[in-house]
């Protein structure tokens, strides 16, 4: 530890530290613009100067500096203004003052540090330069003559996305940054770096000149486009969700966000479900709320609970799936489940579901093993974590299944199962890796679980985890990657086939004679029994809407509270940001008056008492915000069920940009697939 | 003036050959293995009781420098790399050692990779000397054939490789952090210090940059001894230095001569004397392009050494001595060093990347006559706002030129923008 004197505060900061942190450490604010805290220090911008006595008389760049015992630090000398304001000076000769056609206005460093330390008036007479503006594809859209060259976005690129597409070329002040060769920004997480960009350079393409920031309404939420439970803040104007922005959760997202969950935005509008339809001869024809009641209730009349089945799909509130499960009960259902890819989960006990070395956790591993999951597709941000790790160093990282560009270095050792064996009995040299290692971690996608011997699978790797000594008091090194940002929670509650009641299969093909789908449209709806009755309840008209044969219009997760337990086991609520379009209701809602309608009356009238029974099924609810690793003291693994095939694994996503109905209905997604996954497009053409 | 004996580059000129062969014949070389016999600390003590000041511009004590080397690796090897890319304006030094006297230069690579802990050793040179490059590559070649470098370089016991890089030709380059950059393979762009390239240079490792001259002088101090080395010069300033004379001189030339030597004996006795006589004497720029200017007042009495030309503001750069005549536009040509500086800005930090464009488009205006005395004094203003808030010494090198006009010339520049008043008026009217 060093202590030092910063305007007067002592602090006391660890060595290493530089003065920046310090003086955050003290209070003090330093202005930045290149300077990032998860991001390589440039001292580049010059704005951090400080004065610090018995050096050089020169202020110095607070960023790159070291602390030392006893150093005395001026962050507001006369020196230090003079130097500040030189530079707010040199960045704002060349920077175009269009701050009021500017989409970073009202949220933009220079225009903030400007107040500060900017002049009355320019005093250059000089022509202004200009810079070409680049195509970065669908997502950034650059303003490159507001360009401040702070490499923020040259950093991110290559440090924490792994993708190193950004550089800077040329010199002096012809340097720009860009690709070279113009290109899409392949990154998953490239939106990112719209939220680092100090200024207007860099701004988000689907969002230009939509709104200002100060009319927007900012509500806090989970991101459910993929299951890491992202923390978002959701803005708003009126009755429409405008954009989508991370909000700082250093143990699930850091500050991170991919580019579908900040991107589909655009799909909250489009395809919306917002009146009941009812099938009429085979077409479907818009009805009122106490029509499609009557429609399903003169259906369900008189049919035996075992006909009942219900599926809940991957964006689904915890709230609703439990009023769901309640009403199947009620009507003496045990016909219900969540698992729509057909994936081998076992719901018996906790860790055989959870991520549960948890998010943050993965910076505690130091091997990993990845079986039949694509983490870069399947959740970026959680790659970003990986990479984190990886770039850290000392973490061997192997591989089965489908090759892909991770972004990190991996060893390949198979494709298909029969590499679990070799890594059994040692024959493979990362078998050694993941002996030596202390706290091994293995991840298993949804690729590896959803197929015939997905059960098998899993219970190999569980075996796997426990060979290489992965569960222990403190450390739990099993995983499942999930995909679905409804499914632990559904596991939770137990939204699985109760005794007797049938799976998903079974239900399909004419299984059951009527089939509630909440928000279920990620399986073959052509294997619905041709004489099932359909009910979709759900925001979007997609797969399951346009088989069902009542439509009830429910809410996107931007209009309803709800509860979220991304894949560690984390429960997050997110709250309403505007309200559902046209006839469209809370979920719940819904499931609460057809249950009364039916005769079945949930036993809950409010939101309160729905979250009261939710946390009375399974105490892990009312723990919000909390998660705890769960001990691996118990090495009986889930039940295999014959051995592993030997089918190739591949993963679960083959398409980032589009998983669910929301991103589907998405023009920036469908743009970006454009870009991005040329023969996916063409396909679909 | 220096005495022929004391000369360190006895083939400055080239009357000689330059290859191993010749370079023997000059002593090059001689008792080398016993130099090194003497082991890392005796070598660096001499050096530091030589008083040799490094050669490239900055003059900071070439054996304080070398103490700085871990005595210890902590696993990581040390690097030693030779600045040779010589592009300070008017510098034409090291070029002329390369051509003429390159195996002085790897000598004093192997003696200072071997002080230091260094087992390999890299020349980066500038992408323009094409053909020096060649004739070094021929030398290092020819060392490694005579057993000179490589294992148990010259019978020492000690592993020395020296590598020749090839610059792409950015000035920037041969700013010691940036150079280590390009060496790794990325764009030029100096680094922050902290680290210090002895804590963290090459990749990462342990590295001193020296300069060629300062390189290439170290056999002779290690020969002759320390006491002879700083018994030429003055005090603090000890030892001989070659100049680079350019410009409007009857004899332009690279000499060698003692540090202090009068700027006038300098001119008169190796170049021939100022263009039409010492009072036709308008400027000198006495250290390369980066030093600022000295009026004739300032030359009658100059002596040429770090601390007397530090004393006057400017400084003794790389002692490229650029003369001008009262035939020459100051300004103009002050203006060129703007636009050259402009030109090689690497555009990593702000007041440079931005400063040094408008500092040369004022130029430029006072050039052209548009420029007000108000813009005089902005100017004036902005060079400070460059220098010292950059992260490598660019800021300065930039400004200072400017400064030195501002000082020097200053009526003479005024009288440009008062000159303008009247036609402003005129228009107006």
């Amino acid at each position: 530890m060093a202590k030092l004197t910063i305007d007067g505060i002592e602090v006391e900061v660890p060595n290493g530290s530089t003065v920046i942190q310090a003086a955050e450490a003290a209070g003090v604010e330093i202005p930045r613009f290149c300077y990032h805290e998860r991001l390589s220090v440039a001292g580049n911008c010059r704005m951090c100067l400080v004065e610090i006595e018995k050096m050089p008389p020169k202020p110095v760049a607070s960023c790159g500096m070291p602390v030392s015992e006893g150093m005395v630090v001026h962050t507001d000398s006369e020196m230090v203004r003079r130097g500040r304001r030189g530079v707010m000076e040199f960045l704002l000769i060349n920077h175009p003052l269009d701050c009021p056609i500017c989409d970073q206005g009202g949220e933009c460093d220079l225009q903030d540090e400007a107040v500060g330390y900017g002049r009355d008036h320019s005093r250059y007479d000089e022509n202004k330069r200009a810079v070409g503006n680049k195509d970065w594809g669908p997502i950034v859209k650059t303003v490159m003559t507001r360009c401040i060259h702070c490499t923020r976005c040259i950093r991110f690129s290559a440090e924490i996305a792994g993708v190193p597409e950004l550089g800077a070329v040329y010199r002096g002040e012809s340097m720009e940054v860009g690709t070279y060769v113009d290109k899409p920004l392949s990154s998953e997480l490239s939106g990112n770096l719209i939220d680092l960009c100090p200024v207007g350079a860099l701004t988000a393409k689907p969002y230009a000149f939509t709104a200002r920031t100060w009319e927007l309404r900012k509500t806090d939420s989970i991101d459910v486009l993929d299951a890491l439970g992202a923390n978002i803040r959701v803005d708003a104007r009126g009755a429409e969700v405008l954009r989508i922005l991370p909000r700082r959760n250093d143990e699930v997202n850091e500050e991170w966000l991919g580019d579908k969950s900040r991107f589909s935005v655009d799909g909250l509008k489009r395809r919306r479900l917002d009146k009941p339809w009812i099938r009429k001869s085979g077409k479907l024809q818009p009805a009122s709320w106490e029509e499609a009641f009557a429609a399903i209730a003169d259906r369900l009349k008189g049919m035996p609970g075992e006909r009942i089945g219900a599926i809940a799909g991957d964006l689904c509130d915890a709230e609703s799936m439990l009023a769901l499960k309640d009403m199947m009960s009620a009507l003496g259902s045990a016909n219900i489940d969540c698992r729509q890819d057909g994936a081998a989960l076992d719901a018996s006990r906790r860790e055989f579901y959870l991520f549960n070395t948890t998010i943050a956790g993965i910076e505690e591993a130091d091997a990993l093993l990845i079986i039949g999951a694509n983490p870069r597709r399947e959740s970026p941000v959680l790659n970003a974590r990986i990479r984190k790790r990886w770039v850290a160093g000392g973490f061997p990282v192997a591989l089965i299944g489908e090759h892909a560009d991770l972004t990190y270095d991996f060893e390949h050792i198979g494709n298909g199962p029969a590499a679990l064996q070799s890594l059994a009995d040692g024959s493979h040299g990362f078998a050694e890796a993941l002996k030596s290692a202390k706290n091994p971690m293995i991840i298993i996608g949804q690729g590896a679980l959803a197929r015939p011997d997905g059960a098998a699978m899993l219970a190999a790797a569980w075996a796997l985890a426990v060979q290489f000594g992965m569960l222990n008091a403190d450390w739990h090194g099993f995983n499942v990657l999930h995909t679905a940002a409804s499914r632990v929670a559904a596991l939770d509650l137990g939204f699985v086939p109760g005794a007797g009641g049938k799976d998903i299969a079974a239900m399909l093909g004419g299984g059951v004679d009527a089939l509630w789908l909440l928000g279920a449209d990620e399986f073959d709806t052509a294997k619905i029994g041709a004489e099932t009755f359909v009910i979709y309840q759900g925001h979007h008209g997609d797969a399951g809407a346009s088989r069902a044969d009542v439509i009830l219009p429910g809410a996107a997760y931007t209009e309803k509270p709800g509860t979220y337990t991304n894949m560690e086991g984390r429960v997050q609520q997110g709250f309403m940001a505007v309200s559902p379009p046209g006839d469209a209701r809370e979920d719940w809602r819904i499931l609460r008056a057809i249950s009364a309608y039916i005769g079945h009356a949930l036993p809950y009238d409010n939101f309160v008492e729905l979250r009261a029974r939710l946390a009375q099924v399974n105490p892990v609810f009312a723990a919000v915000e909390q998660v705890r690793r769960l001990a691996g003291t118990d090495a009986s693994g889930p039940v295999a069920q014959g051995a592993p095939g030997d089918a190739a694994l591949v993963s679960a996503v083959q398409n980032y940009y589009q998983t669910d109905p929301i991103s589907r209905a998405s023009p920036t997604m469908a743009a970006c697939v454009a870009a991005h996954y040329t023969v996916v497009a063409e396909a679909a053409e | 003036m220096l005495n022929d004996a004391d000369r360190i580059y006895q083939n400055l000129y080239g009357q000689q050959g330059w290859n191993l062969e010749a370079a023997r014949a000059r002593g090059d070389y001689a008792g080398i293995t016993d130099i090194l016999a003497r082991g890392r600390d005796p070598l660096i003590e001499e050096l530091k009781t030589s008083g040799m000041r490094g050669r490239g511009g900055a003059g900071f004590p070439t054996g304080m420098k070398w103490s700085f080397m871990p005595k210890q690796s902590d696993g990581r090897p040390s690097f030693l790399v030779v600045n040779a890319d010589e592009s300070e304006p008017g510098t034409c030094k090291d070029r002329d050692i390369i051509r003429h006297e390159p195996h002085k230069l790897i000598e004093g690579s192997l003696i200072a990779g071997f002080a230091m802990g260094a087992n390999t050793g890299y020349i980066y040179i500038r992408g323009e000397y094409h053909n020096e490059a060649e004739r070094l590559q021929a030398a290092i070649d020819e060392a490694y054939g005579a057993g000179l470098l490589g294992e148990n370089a010259a019978g020492s016991g000690w592993d020395f490789n020296l590598y020749l890089h090839r610059g792409a030709g950015a000035y920037i380059c041969g700013e010691e952090s940036a150079m280590l950059e390009s060496l790794e393979g990325k764009k030029g762009m100096p680094r922050m210090k902290p680290p210090f390239p002895a804590a963290m240079g090459l990749y990462g490792c342990p590295t001193t940059v020296n300069n060629v001259e300062t390189i290439a002088g170290v056999p002779t101090i290690m020969r002759r001894g320390a006491t002879w080395f700083s018994s030429l010069g003055k005090p603090k300033n000890s030892g001989t230095k070659i100049f680079c004379i350019s410009g409007h001189v009857n004899k332009p030339c690279n000499v060698e001569e003692e540090l202090g030597i009068p700027l006038r004996d300098l001119i008169d006795k190796h170049c021939g004397g100022v263009r039409g006589g010492w009072d036709n004497l308008q400027a000198v720029i006495p250290g390369g392009a980066s030093s600022p200017i000295l009026n004739k007042e300032m030359c009658d009495t100059q002596l040429m050494d770090f601390d007397s030309l530090a004393a006057v503001k400017s400084m003794l750069g790389s002692g490229a001595v650029i003369v001008m005549d009262k035939s020459a536009d100051v300004v103009k040509a002050i203006w060129r060093l703007s636009k050259f500086f402009k030109h090689e800005s690497c555009g990593q930090c702000t007041p440079c990347r931005e400063g040094t464009g408008w500092m040369m488009r004022m130029m430029d205006r006072i050039v052209q006559g548009h420029a007000t005395l108000a813009d005089i004094a902005l100017l004036e203003q902005v060079t400070t706002q460059v220098a010292g808030h950059t992260i490598c010494a660019f800021g300065e090198a930039s400004s200072w030129p400017i400064q030195g006009l501002m000082r020097a010339f200053a009526p003479m520049v005024r009288a440009r923008a008062i000159d303008y008043t009247p036609a402003l008026q005129q228009a107006a009217e």
